[in-house]
């Protein structure tokens, strides 16, 4: 890892300006929501793990859930002087880590993820506009506040840009 | 403003779980030394809250390679169980059991063929089961596991499918960590039990503790 990077957690998210660079490691079933403002170079990452915060009693971090990660990432972006207008969005992970069948909704909580986080974006007006989600490996991703390349990284793979 | 989960176990609590943990060990340990045959130690389990953005931490760190079975549980109590190991354990795993031996230095660790797959899972399983007949025993209660499911990536990726599950209920994650290793074999992993918060309180209950 290079150094200076921020490190985002499971159930987490950061913004930074540039030259600052963001990752989060292996993402499975979680989805990595990068967004970028190009004209004030702020960057943001999110590293959920569920798709609903409504579903679920428990809900005070807002970073775990697709839907409330997304709005608190904006607002933590603002406050650096990103403007959610030009703001785009990259995705990452919802992978299926074990071979379940398709019968029990709960193992499939990758698919979820990618879907409640692409509504997520859609209802805030925020396009997304590229991703690489599902299949069955981990990703770690890197984002980078000066000029907004977003990595991804799985094992026995090497980098590549999306 | 709702308890948080952590408040809900008292020191008690979790000493209880360490010993269902240590019966489980036991009982999965004794499984796999009749299986190959050799010597098998373990020591006293742990059981810890881990926050989600260290739950890897235990096994090396987020992005190392590390094997897991998973098992998804129905029944009385519901959750997942998983025995994780590292690579290297899980060949010799495999050597020990059919006498394949590990992929040399520089050859690719990361891939198992369908043989060695099928006796990891399978050894997986055996293992675990063992753990759970112990557990419902203990608790009179009726634990169906699924079958075992195997993944060889990141650490972090892995552990993802039981935090998340753990997460709907909590924002840290209560792990049952049980380490098993075999003479003249480096460890052969641990185990981890993720039941859900009622199931914890079945287990505890089952003891005689409110």
């Amino acid at each position: 890892m290079a150094r200076d990077m921020i490190v985002v957690g499971m159930a987490d998210l950061k913004a930074t300006k540039a030259p600052g660079i963001l990752t989060t490691l292996g993402l499975g079933s979680c989805v990595g929501i990068a967004l970028y403002d190009a004209h004030s170079k702020v960057a943001g990452l999110a590293h959920i793990m569920l798709p609903d915060s409504t579903a679920i009693q428990n809900n005070s971090n807002k970073a775990k859930f697709a839907d409330t990660a997304v709005v608190t990432l904006i607002s933590e972006m603002e406050k650096l002087g990103a403007k959610k207008t030009f703001m785009k969005a990259k995705i990452a992970g919802g992978a299926q880590m074990f071979a379940f069948n398709a019968t029990n909704e709960n193992l499939r909580v990758g698919d979820r993820n990618v879907d409640a986080t692409k509504l997520a974006l859609a209802k805030l007006g925020i396009p997304l506009i590229s991703s690489e989600t599902g299949a069955s490996f981990g990703r770690t991703v890197e984002l980078y506040a000066d000029g907004g390349k977003f990595l991804i990284k799985a094992i026995g793979q090497g980098f590549r840009e999306i | 403003m709702a308890k948080k989960a952590e408040d809900l176990f008292t020191d008690m609590h979790l000493d209880i779980l360490k010993e269902i943990g240590s019966m489980g060990t036991a009982y999965a340990a004794t499984a796999l030394s009749k299986m190959v045959n050799k010597k098998v130690t373990m020591p006293v389990p742990r059981v810890s809250w881990l926050d989600f953005h260290n739950v890897a931490n235990f096994v090396g760190g987020p992005e190392t390679v590390v094997l897991g079975i998973l098992v998804s549980l129905s029944g009385n109590i519901q959750g997942m169980m998983m025995q994780i190991m590292s690579v290297e354990a899980a060949h010799n795993l495999v050597e020990l059991v059919i006498g394949t031996p590990p992929p040399a230095l520089g050859e690719d660790m990361h891939t198992f063929g369908e043989m060695e797959r099928s006796v990891v899972e399978e050894v997986g399983n055996i293992m675990i089961s063992s753990y759970l007949t112990s557990i419902s025993g203990l608790t009179n209660s009726q634990i169906k596991p699924s079958i075992p499911y195997m993944c060889v990536d990141m650490a972090n990726a892995i552990l993802s499918v039981p935090a998340s599950e753990f997460g709907r209920m909590a924002d840290k994650m209560l792990f049952i960590e049980s380490q098993i290793a075999v003479e003249n074999v480096e460890s052969t992993g641990c185990f981890v039990m993720v039941p859900n918060l009622h199931s914890f309180y079945r287990i505890v209950r089952a003891l005689g503790v409110e």
